[in-house]
């Protein structure tokens, strides 16, 4: 199949290349591996839209996250996802570590960060009344936001498609040729050409980029992992809560979520295989002791589910995004290395890889782009009158599927429809949260299942939980029957 | 002259039981604190019962299957044959709690029982 | 709005049993709601025997023994409103309601009874590390799954936890053509009664591995095993005892919490060590007009249990909405040494009923040791028992007879000697 530019990888970063890319008149394409948008790094990672004090002034990161900060309140908005401003504090726990913050202090401002303010005990507890009370001091920063990378990463997805993008999934890339002025990609669902191919190819985007160029880059796989809490606690605490960065990253956070959990992590390390999003014992230990350090009172008997994510360091240090055409490869762009601050920094890095595509394809601008998505429909946030409404209208947002997060089958089957849509457990969980509560699915899943089987035309044992080998049954304890099934 | 360990089920204490037997007969039982483990054990260590409880598919109801059980007790030895059996079956819809799916079951002279009923799928 | 006397949150075992009291009582405008397509709830789904020895002297399945509640609820032409399910619970007592049929309603009740059952805990309140692949699943999901839509998880299966629905678990694995590898549980005794142990894992040579913990899962899309570490007393695991065991199934029965996120809505004081309502001797909560019962109150190991407390429930039910008399001044039962909680927790001595049974759970098993209960410092229960387990529930029947007119409290206790 032939686009005019073909972007690698579906997560937060592809996806909002695409939306972008959808604003110029061109036909785009987007390749995933996986069954669904958002299966990579972008689905397990601190889900803050960061400030950008802590990057290098002059580097990417710094430009790509300030200016993404920037732009993420009106695109949320547009997109109708959660977001919300909530602030930021780096604690420091001796006045030894206030030449830290500082150093934040003048990064920060270089970098365009407003309202940064250095706090000290009286004020940051004033503010932060949890916080250890061994925290010497703080720096502020109030455009610290917090996000749903779920929503976010679908949402663009399904803004693009509703301009024209193209979606293939289970289309991992396996080999790059070049013929004439294209470029052609092998995958697992047939052979893809395009002049220009973005690679957003995640932890994956290291071999696809020396596949093409002459210049070699390794990425690391930096394994992170987190414990999310009950929501019942999600008040603890109001601000995304760091501690002073090391040499290997922001350091242990602990922050509320857009849905009202407490999220704690991530811990750093780097390991060989970019598939080991396994928790340790060692790592879920580490952020519990860190995280305490923060917050003492942190209730850790209220986890729901830990996980790991991994994030593609590029190798050496204070390494920056890796960002434009790969050397010896033209047309062939390059997003990768996209850790921290790679989801705050996704809708600007979108928008300049789309200016850079179209530039070179000689798109002009889309004048018949929508901004907007189609509206989601979340019976929890009508009022009564209005919600009462919608039942009698479309009865199943009137059945609760999910207990925990009040999720109706309404819900459920938006996901699934929606384009793209949801293909799996964790597909319909990332887009409605319906088994992301505190029971963890174990009451909804035999439901959601059958809502998938019947949507999709599957039976239930081919319905995996994310893709793939995933499945989620054996199959059916007897032989089927008659119109029963 | 035979001797069989038994866990005792009568109650939390667990007594672990030894049943002498002869000639196919409990003549003694010991580790026993009370009469019902004696009991217990004269039954279990000759002729050992039990309920299976499983499920059989069900053609044209609004679920794949229905619950049933074995009525009376089968022996403990026949289990797996009265599963196959069990297994291999298919009723029509609808069914109601209290019908014999099955009689006889594997040669037991147990039936097969539903224990719920299930409505034809409309 | 709409109205009723008495409001029924869940038609299981809890909900019908005090349904049917309360009608029996007196209550005509009752309202029963259950989420779910049928009455019976956690029963429907229990289809193995071992139900209703006590209030029917007969072994029932779990089906069977809904049915006669059912029957008789429908007899007394109770409503039961399915597929509905209650958003929220006020202080008021009123209900807010959502079903495909009627959409979103309120309810406003003159009592309400708390039968909403509980939850089993997930892996991820247990932070085992590993992936997070599909096959790992609670232990009553998996029955859910197997049991009523006919669909079998997994073909090699690992249990951790040896409660009772991970031990019926490994029985129905084992009889529909899977092989159970062993059921490991952290604790040196299991959680289960002796009888499951039994039938359900020695009759089928199914290992029971005490004193053993899942410290790690392996496989990235569908389980591909545990290991299985031997822990010490302290719980934590033993290092170099680790060996992997390939499966692809885990299932979970590692304990049940009542589910009360409604009660919590409702402000209903909730008791730490049983996650339930804090009551009592009448299932009345903190709330006034809202009485809990069932495993919303404290989880049971006995339905039978369960069936006899909801009856009572649905009786004090039926007192508060005939205005019954001041219950008068309150003593609390309090729990020490070796007794873990009491259920009810506190007791109005003038307006208690001649005799009212404590139920409650010791904290570790012991044998030979002593039951005790003290009024105002006096004991006056001294009772050896051979043995007593955290997994058999006990009890013990205060007399009104036997209370002291300026009694102020209660305790209950294990004691040496």
């Amino acid at each position: 199949m032939d686009y005019d530019v073909l972007v690698v990888g579906a997560g937060v970063t592809g996806c909002a290349t695409a939306m972008e890319l959808t604003k110029y008149t061109l036909r785009a394409g987007v390749l995933e591996a996986g069954e669904d948008v958002c299966t990579g790094t972008s689905k397990a990672n601190s889900a803050i839209v960061h400030a950008g004090f802590d990057a290098l002034p002059g580097s990417l990161k710094a430009r790509f996250n300030v200016e993404g900060s920037r732009l993420m309140p009106a695109l949320a908005r547009r997109l109708d996802i959660p977001y919300r401003r909530n602030g930021a504090l780096v604690l420091a726990f001796s006045p030894e570590e206030r030449a830290g913050l500082e150093e934040l202090l003048r990064r920060g401002r270089a970098n365009g960060v407003e309202g940064l303010e250095l706090l000290d005990r009286q004020a940051l507890r004033q503010r932060e009344p949890r916080v250890s009370p061994e925290a010497w001091g703080a720096l502020y920063a109030p455009s610290s936001a917090i996000v749903c990378p779920f929503e976010l990463t679908a949402a663009m997805a399904e803004n693009a498609a509703a301009n024209g993008a193209r979606f293939h999934f289970g289309a991992r890339v396996t080999a790059v040729r070049r013929e004439g002025e294209l470029w052609a990609l092998e995958t697992q669902a047939g052979c893809f050409r395009a002049p220009v191919v973005i690679n957003a190819a995640g932890l994956g985007g290291g071999t696809l980029h020396n596949l093409v160029s002459r210049e070699k880059v390794s990425l690391v796989p930096r394994k992170g992992e987190y414990c999310l809490l009950d929501r019942k606690v999600g008040g603890l605490v109001s601000h995304t809560i760091f501690q002073l960065p090391t040499r290997m990253g922001k350091g242990v956070l602990v922050t509320p979520t857009v849905h009202g959990n407490l999220l704690m992590g991530p811990t750093a390390l780097d390991v060989e295989d970019p598939l080991a999003t396994d928790t340790t014992a060692a790592g879920l230990d580490r952020v519990i002791q860190q995280a305490r350090r923060s917050v003492p009172e942190l209730p850790v008997n209220r986890v729901i589910t830990s996980f790991a994510g991994l994030r593609a360091h590029p190798e050496g240090e204070e390494s920056d995004f890796i960002l434009g055409e790969a050397p010896g490869a033209p047309g062939f762009l390059d997003a990768i290395g996209m850790e921290s601050p790679g989801l705050s920094a996704a809708p600007a890095v979108g928008a300049f890889l789309a200016e850079s595509a179209a530039y070179l394809v000689r798109a002009s601008v889309n004048r018949s782009y929508d901004g907007s998505r189609p509206a989601v429909c979340r019976p929890a946030e009508l009022s009564p009158e209005e919600r009462a409404e919608l039942i009698r209208r479309r009865p199943e947002y009137g059945r609760i599927v999910c207990r925990c997060e009040q999720v109706s089958e309404g819900e459920i089957l938006d996901a699934i429809r929606r384009c793209p849509g949801a293909r799996s457990l964790d597909g319909v969980k990332r887009r409605t949260r319906a088994g992301m509560g505190r029971c963890q699915g174990g009451f909804c899943m035999p439901r959601v299942l059958e809502l998938l089987s019947r949507e999709l035309g599957l039976p239930p044992e081919e319905i995996t939980k994310g893709g793939g080998g995933s499945r989620l049954l054996w199959g059916p304890t007897r032989k089927r029957g008659g119109e029963g099934e | 002259m035979d001797e069989m360990e038994l866990t005792c089920i009568c109650c939390p204490i667990g007594c672990g039981l030894r049943a002498t037997l002869e000639a196919g007969q409990v003549v003694r039982v010991t580790g026993n604190t009370c009469p019902r483990g004696e009991a217990y054990a004269r039954r279990e260590a000759v002729s050992p019962m039990r309920t299976v409880t499983s499920s059989v598919a069900v053609e044209g109801g609004v679920r794949p299957v229905v619950p049933v059980k074995t009525v009376p007790d089968v022996p403990k030895d026949r289990i797996f044959p009265v599963m196959d059996a069990i297994r291999d079956l298919t009723v029509p819809a609808p069914v109601r709690a209290g019908d014999v799916l099955l009689r006889d079951v594997a040669g037991t002279g147990a039936d097969v029982v539903a224990t719920a009923g299930l409505d034809k799928a409309p | 709005m709409i109205s009723c006397d008495l409001a029924v949150i869940g038609a299981g075992p809890a909900g019908l049993a005090a349904a049917i009291a309360a009608r029996e009582a007196g209550v005509e405008d009752i309202l029963v709601l259950e989420r779910d397509e049928a009455a019976g709830g956690i029963l429907n789904q229990c289809i193995h025997s071992g139900f209703g020895l006590h209030t029917f002297q007969e072994e029932l399945t779990g089906p069977e023994y809904a049915a006669r509640f059912r029957a008789r609820a429908e007899e007394l032409g109770i409503p039961i409103r399915l597929g509905v399910m209650v958003l929220g619970l006020g202080s008021d007592r009123v209900l807010t309601l959502t079903s495909r049929e009627r959409g979103l309603e309120q309810l406003r009740a003159g009592a309400v009874i708390l039968a909403m059952g509980c939850r089993e805990r997930p892996r991820g309140a247990l932070n085992i590390p590993g992936y997070r692949p599909a096959g790992i699943y609670t232990a009553g999901t998996a029955q859910r799954l197997v049991n009523m839509e006919g669909l079998l998880p997994g073909r090699e299966i690992v249990i951790l936890g040896s409660g009772d629905i991970g031990l019926i678990m490994a029985r129905r694995m084992t009889l529909e053509g899977a092989h159970v590898q062993c059921v490991a549980e952290l604790l040196p005794y299991s959680g289960g009664l002796k009888r499951n142990i039994v039938q359900c894992l020695d009759d089928y040579g199914i290992p029971l591995r005490l004193s053993h913990t899942v410290v790690n899962i392996r496989g990235r899309e569908r389980v591909e095993g545990v290991t299985l570490a031997q822990v010490g007393p302290d719980r934590r695991p033993v290092p170099g005892t680790e060996e992997d065991i390939p499966c692809d199934t885990l299932l979970l029965s590692v304990g049940l919490l009542p589910e009360n996120e409604l009660s919590e809505g409702a402000g209903v004081a909730l008791d730490p060590v049983t996650g339930g309502p804090v009551v009592g001797e009448d299932f009345s909560t903190s709330v006034p007009g809202v009485f809990a019962c069932g495993n919303a109150l404290h989880v049971h190991d006995l339905v039978d249990f369960v069936s006899q407390e909801a009856a009572a429930a649905g009786r004090s039910a039926a007192r508060f909405l005939k205005g019954g008399p001041p219950a008068g001044p309150v003593i609390p039962i309090r729990c020490r040494d070796g007794v873990r909680y009491t259920v009810p927790q506190h007791l109005a001595v003038e307006a208690m009923p001649p005799e009212v049974t404590v139920r409650f759970r010791v904290s570790a098993p012991f044998r030979e040791k002593y039951l005790a209960c003290y009024i105002n410092g006096t004991r006056v229960f001294h009772g050896k028992k051979r043995i007593m387990a955290p997994g058999e529930m006990e009890q013990y029947t205060l007399r009104r007879a036997a209370l002291p007119a300026d009694a102020r409290e209660i305790v209950f206790c294990v004691e040496e000697d």
